[in-house]
């Protein structure tokens, strides 16, 4: 028998929003711990919570982009339970009335685009920190760091629409490509500002039923996402080809051991006592405030994945990349409105500059050569200039040394010779120096010029224009 | 001495602050067997009171409220003081933040004498269920002085300060107001900033005054009220003058007597003062009128279910982890929250969070919490049709004088009951004040209650005056 897989993703994203959800605490991350703290997200005894509107706007701009109905009177609940890093003993979430209901989100699978369908998003604010590191705390001990406590969160909870891990890798990259082309999160798998939790059920092909899930959590990057769904399945598939049952459960993913290992069943049986948050009023979005946010919201990548094709009519695979991240996607369009071979734009950004953001793990954002250079750099070897082989050295040049293009050229000495009596002087140089090759050259084996090309290049150190190299030989050879 | 009268004498240097200081802590002295203080603040009070002379003689304006000597419900905070809203939980817990209300005192000139004792995180009708303590009554120390705010009540009735904050959430105010002979109000929810009161109910509390005219007590309200942004739920709606309001002709005001309210349960003698007083109102010209509220009877346990939901998530971080009191001697967390929570909170306290939490409970949700919330709505809109009728309702504050101390307190029901004619404005959210209607045979006072629509306290302060003057 076949059987297939029923996931269903909790995404918990963080916002950068500069204040905390319900006090003005910062959100920086990496602080002395409680250093950003306040009595209202200490909680203490008195305090009471005041709504960050940039939360409100950030989750309405979630819920454009993904299709999402709006929910424009919404409200806070409670969710209650003990642990010490919830100051209140509650976290004030949403419930009953979430602020965005019904969207989807369009993924790319073998079989072609899919819908996978969006409960509902919800806003929320985050817990602290437990610190059991040894370095601080002795034995038996538990410090708490209450930084973290009070910073936005939005939960994003898919229907259970994903079948495979593939599916559900697509559906985080769109989901964490999405939060950060709109600018409210991050999406930092590994430093928990995007956390992924998973239910999962495995059922016969064909069978209408869902099967008895379990919740998958403590994934702490896309590859553990994978790899934990593929091991649960593989587990519950086991189960049922067995003729045993799936027990309802919640699993912690260990990724050392590559297992998945079912939770204490204390900390699981619990039982929230959600209900409305009395000390907030419900949010009203009135239609101004509704407006102004839509009017916000940038262009999502699809959008621009399309206009991309159509304006610039590059390979789509180079678009892909381009407009794979919102600010590559900006830089492209900044040398774009100064120069207009945008192919070759596109080249050097998924090479050479690709390479360096890679080489120096950067952004870039932080990339010292500015739009303009690229664009200048560009328009030097469209104008001969420089080579492409020297404007590559410029290039490396002009990350380091904050000149000009044309600064940069000088001062490495790339000018390109296009003086055709000057390569001229190369050409015949080389000819004399090369009988055996000019011999073959004319006894019909063409392919050698491009030796003797390289060598007069090497004679002008680069400087010469290749084409005209290749022009000056051909005469003189065939004369 | 009327608020009016002190700014006059202070500032024509006919009285001296600083003696008043002296005089209230004498009054605090001779009455500390009536335990209405948790902590008094002698030297900050001498202190503060030399700051406001100086400033006077130096010809400034320390404001509207220049040496009025106030006592504070030891639920609200003052910055470096102790709340410990009478708890063994919070016993040694500072607060490092002022309410809005006492940052709000302290920029009007008000001198804070002390804070005042308490039923336990402010859950009780009788403030016997203190960690330090009962309050008692100064009209005979055998009887209650009311609760939750008992000890604001009594700090006032023994002249240890000119006025009290408060806390109401079904009663708290105009119940020990009853019981001692003042005027106590409890505003319209969001009228006042809950900023720095300890929660009890958030959807219920509203901090309010004790004084012992009208006068005085819309002189505090004119301080204290108004939004607040630390408070979502404060009203942005505006605040009108109250002296100059206070002095219209109640004539104009249609006064409505809802039939529950002088129904079986109620003392004969308090049911015939309270009459007695309305049809004075009447022969002088006011329009009374008998009418129904039928779903009062379901008020207490709509209050006691919404009540208790929010408290025991209110409660919920006193936890031991963070601040105040934590039991010693635990091997794991989950003991450490119990013995924590069973050591630290009282008997009532623990009755309420246990009840909350059953109610907010899966599977019990709907039946309990969300049929209450609708009951709820319910009761406010019978009382907002009938304000389409009435300016204002007339009823007695409570059904009987005050009781013996340990009278009510293992029958927790029948203290329950003692809250009947108040918390329907607080389920509500509207505005009502007590005001002193005569003393019983037993020699106890008694109250009226006078109620208006959300932010019309003003027309509780103009018929208070009126029935005030009538009183004298
Ligand atoms: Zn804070």
């Amino acid at each position: 028998m076949e059987y297939e897989a029923i996931i269903g993703l909790e995404v918990h994203t963080q916002l950068l929003t500069e204040t905390k959800i319900f006090c003005g605490c910062s959100t920086k991350f990496g602080a002395e711990p409680n250093s950003q703290t306040c009595p209202v997200c200490l909680g203490m005894p008195g305090v009471l919570p005041v709504l960050n509107k940039k939360v409100v706007e950030f989750a309405v701009l979630l819920g454009l982009a993904t299709n999402c109905q709006i929910r424009r009177s919404n409200r806070f609940a409670r969710k209650n339970y003990f642990y010490p890093d919830l100051p209140k003993g509650y976290q004030i979430s949403q419930f009953e009335e979430p602020i965005c209901e019904n969207g989807y989100l369009e993924i790319e699978t073998e079989q072609g685009k899919k819908r996978i369908g969006l409960i509902r998003i919800h806003m929320e604010e985050d817990a602290g920190k437990s610190v059991h590191d040894e370095s601080y705390v002795e034995a038996n001990e538990t410090l708490i760091d209450l930084n973290r406590c009070g910073v936005p969160l939005l939960e994003i909870v898919s229907a259970p629409d994903i079948r495979s891990p593939q599916e559900a890798h697509a559906y985080l990259t769109q989901l964490r490509q999405l939060v950060r082309y709109l600018g409210i999160s991050d999406g930092n798998m590994e430093e928990g500002s995007f956390r992924c939790d998973a239910n999962i059920s495995v059922r016969p092909v064909g069978q209408q039923k869902f099967g008895t899930r379990t919740e998958l959590k403590n994934m702490n990057s896309f590859a553990h996402v994978q790899k934990a769904l593929e091991y649960e399945i593989e587990r519950q598939t086991e189960l049922l080809k067995d003729g045993k049952s799936v027990e309802q459960q919640t699993l912690l993913w260990d990724a050392d051991k590559n297992i998945a290992q079912p939770m204490r069943g204390k900390e699981e049986s619990h039982d929230y006592r959600y209900f409305p948050e009395p000390d907030l009023v419900p949010v009203h979005i009135d239609v101004a405030w509704f407006d102004k946010i839509k009017q916000s919201l940038p262009e999502l990548p699809q959008e621009k994945f399309e206009r991309f094709l159509n304006q610039y009519q590059l390979p789509e695979y180079d678009v892909r990349l381009l407009t794979e991240n919102r600010e590559v996607a900006d830089y492209f369009e900044k040398v774009a409105a100064l120069f207009d071979d945008f192919k070759m734009i596109s080249n050097w950004m998924l090479g050479e500059i690709a390479r360096v953001l890679n080489e120096q793990k950067i952004s870039i954002n932080q990339l010292p050569l500015k739009p303009d250079k690229l664009a200048d750099l560009l328009q030097a070897i469209r104008k001969k200039v420089v080579s492409t082989s020297a404007a590559k050295k410029v290039f490396d040049f002009l990350l380091s040394n904050d000149l000009s293009v044309e600064q940069a050229i000088e001062k490495l000495g790339l000018k390109q010779i296009s003086d055709e009596s000057e390569i001229e002087q190369f050409v015949e140089r080389v000819i004399a120096q090369h009988p055996a090759e000019v011999e073959s050259f004319k006894a019909g084996k063409t392919k050698v010029i491009g030796f003797l090309v390289g060598q007069v290049m090497k004679l002008s150190r680069g400087k010469a224009n290749p084409q005209l190299v290749n022009q000056l030989l051909q005469k003189k050879l065939k004369a | 001495m009327q608020i009016s009268d002190i700014q006059k004498a202070v500032r024509q240097q006919k009285a001296s602050i600083s003696r008043r200081v002296e005089e209230a802590l004498k009054k605090i002295e001779q009455n500390s067997h009536l335990n209405a203080f948790t902590q008094v603040f002698a030297d900050q009070a001498r202190e503060r009171a030399q700051q406001l002379e100086e400033q006077l003689s130096a010809g400034k304006n320390p404001g509207p409220l220049t040496g009025v000597i106030m006592a504070i419900k030891d639920n609200i905070n003052i910055a470096g003081r102790r709340t410990t809203c009478a708890s063994k939980i919070l016993e040694n817990f500072v607060s490092p933040f002022d309410a809005t209300v006492i940052q709000r005192l302290r920029e009007a000139g008000a001198i804070f004498i002390g804070k005042t004792n308490m039923d336990e995180f402010a859950m009780g009708s009788s403030s016997e269920n203190s960690y330090f303590g009962s309050v008692k009554n100064p009209l005979n120390p055998d009887y209650v002085a009311g609760g939750s705010s008992g000890g604001s009540a009594v700090a006032v009735a023994i002249g240890a300060c000119d006025a009290a904050l408060g806390s109401e959430t079904g009663g708290s105010i105009r119940q020990p107001a009853s019981f001692t002979g003042l005027v106590g109000i409890k505003p319209t929810y969001g009228r006042v900033s809950r900023y720095g009161l300890v929660a009890y109910a958030s959807s219920l509390d509203q901090i309010g005054v004790f004084a012992r005219t009208v006068q005085d007590t819309a002189a505090i309200l004119q301080i204290i009220a108004g939004h607040d942004e630390k408070d979502s739920t404060s009203a942005e709606v505006e605040v009108v003058d109250y002296a100059t309001t206070i002095n219209r002709d109640f004539k104009e005001l249609k006064i409505g007597l809802p039939k529950q309210y002088f129904a079986d349960g109620l003392d004969a003698e308090i049911r015939e003062g309270i009459l007695k007083i309305t049809n004075e109102l009447a022969k002088q010209g006011a329009n009374v009128e008998e009418f129904d509220l039928p779903l009062t009877r379901y008020a207490i346990a709509t209050y006691y279910i919404i009540a208790t939901a929010e408290a025991s998530s209110n409660l919920a971080r006193y936890d031991g982890v963070r601040y105040g009191f934590r039991a010693p001697e635990v091997d794991d967390l989950q003991e450490m929250y119990a013995s924590t929570r069973s050591k630290g909170f009282g008997k009532e306290v623990k009755r309420r969070i246990l009840l909350g939490t059953y109610v907010l409970s899966a599977g019990y949700y709907d039946a309990y919490y969300k049929k209450a919330m609708q009951v709820r709505r319910l009761i406010k809109e019978e009382l907002n049709n009938a304000f389409k009728k009435y300016d204002v309702i007339v009823t007695p504050t409570t059904p009987t004088t005050a009781f013996k101390l340990g009278e009510k307190i293992s029958d927790p029901l029948t203290m329950y009951l003692m809250d009947i004619y108040t918390v329907t404005a607080n389920l509500a959210g509207i505005c009502a004040i007590n005001l002193p209607a005569g003393k019983h045979s037993n020699g106890l006072p008694f109250g009226l209650q006078v109620m208006a629509p959300a932010f019309r306290e003003e027309r509780l302060f103009q018929l208070g005056a009126t029935i005030e003057r009538m009183q004298s």
